[in-house]
């Protein structure tokens, strides 16, 4: 996946220029991995490991952690 | 006598006995100045009848999401609209993760999949990758697959399965507003089967849920009355998307008194600190759970969700001088 601009929220997968996402991002500073494609929006498939997680979106790509 | 810390002390400290449903409920109902003097009393007993030693376990998702069940916090429900994929984790990768595992200094490994109950599919890659883990990899295997038949206990037995996780999650009186489509006793049955398999049993649950104090001290001795070797003590962290979404998360103290309380039901188990933990008690959760009745913790991240690092983990069991578990062998 190349580097784009952030279309979408990684957390909710709403538009991430619009709306309020203190949530989304409290989730991933926290515990959470990504769960949206930045590009396009989708879910990812995401697998998390006991030390890591790995996470692909079926149009863009696999992300890099 | 008639404080309840005063009797605790006596009855579970001095002879072991876990107090009764009516006993952990005044504990829960304690006053959050009382808290530090409960914690350190659930210490004390954690202490006494198990000792220092903390039993570190990994745990991984070998088929996350699509799961038919509508257990109202899981993200990996199929019936909810939540942001978790399905997908499924290959044997290579299952061996990479017990090997990641192992290199924490833990002793457990435990495969869990997001269903009702193993299909043949999922019990063929059981077959596959539980002795290729034991084959290379010094940990003990545990599995978490739901609902089992007599015929997959055998099987997962004589694969050598160390201990099978099957969570009540809830009290016996609240579970239906948790899950609808199984139901608390079938639950219970699995746990019988894993028990007369030769299996240990892990046995888990979840506070925070909406439950009454009065349903958190049934559930705490429900749980003591299947006597599993290990409890795995989750806390709500409300996922996106689940039924439970937007229930309150549970306060710090709240979750210490529950600590507390589930060490005095079962003054012997492993006190697992499970998922919610870093939500709930903050950076320095572990150390807290740790100095207030729970002897055992999961490594690294959860299914769906990211824990502490394990080095963390470790260093601070270094610091406590509670020494990680080693190694039993598989009977």
């Amino acid at each position: 996946m190349t580097e784009t601009q952030v279309v979408h929220c990684d957390s909710c997968g709403k538009p991430a220029d619009s709306g309020d996402h203190t949530r989304c991002r409290t989730r991933r500073a926290a515990t959470d991995p990504p769960r949206y494609c930045t590009d396009c929006g989708r879910k990812l498939v995401v697998q998390v490991l006991p030390t890591g997680w790995t996470a692909r979106c079926v149009k863009c790509g696999p992300l890099t952690p | 006598m008639s404080d309840i810390l005063d009797i605790a002390r006596e009855q579970v400290l001095e002879r072991g006995y876990g107090l009764n449903e009516a006993q952990v409920l005044e504990v829960l109902q304690l006053p959050e100045g009382r808290v530090g003097e409960v914690a350190a009393l659930a210490h004390e007993v954690r202490m006494r009848w198990c000792g220092p030693e903390v039993e570190v376990e990994g745990i991984v998702s070998v088929k996350t999401g699509g799961c038919p069940e509508d257990c109202h916090f899981c993200s990996q429900s199929g019936r909810f609209d939540t942001p978790v994929r399905a997908t499924r984790l290959d044997i290579p990768s299952l061996i990479e993760a017990a090997r990641e595992t192992a290199a924490t200094g833990a002793t457990e490994f435990c495969i869990v999949a997001a269903v009702r109950g193993p299909d043949e599919t999922l019990m063929a890659q059981i077959r596959e990758a539980v002795p290729a883990i034991q084959a290379e990899v010094e940990i003990n295997v545990a599995c978490s697959l739901g609902i089992l038949t007599e015929e997959q206990a055998t099987e997962l037995q004589e694969l050598g399965v160390h201990r099978y996780n099957h969570n009540l999650e809830a009290a016996r009186s609240f579970f239906p507003q948790v899950v609808t489509t199984h139901t608390w006793e079938e639950r219970r049955d699995t746990l019988q089967l894993v028990r007369e398999h030769g299996m240990e049993v892990c046995c888990g649950c979840i506070v925070g849920m909406g439950e009454s104090l009065e349903q958190r001290a049934e559930l705490a001795v429900q749980l003591a009355e299947v006597d599993p070797h290990e409890v795995p003590m989750n806390f709500l962290d409300p996922r996106p998307g689940t039924p439970f979404a937007d229930l309150p998360v549970m306060g710090a103290i709240e979750a210490l008194l529950a600590i507390a309380a589930f060490r005095l039901a079962m003054p012997r188990t492993q006190l697992r600190l499970g998922g919610g933990r870093e939500l709930i008690l903050g950076a320095d959760g572990a150390e807290k759970g740790l100095l207030g009745g729970i002897n055992a913790l999961i490594a690294g991240n959860y299914l769906t969700t990211l824990g502490r690092p394990a080095d963390e983990d470790l260093d601070l069991l270094e610091e406590l001088g509670m020494p990680v578990t080693g190694l039993a062998p598989t009977t």
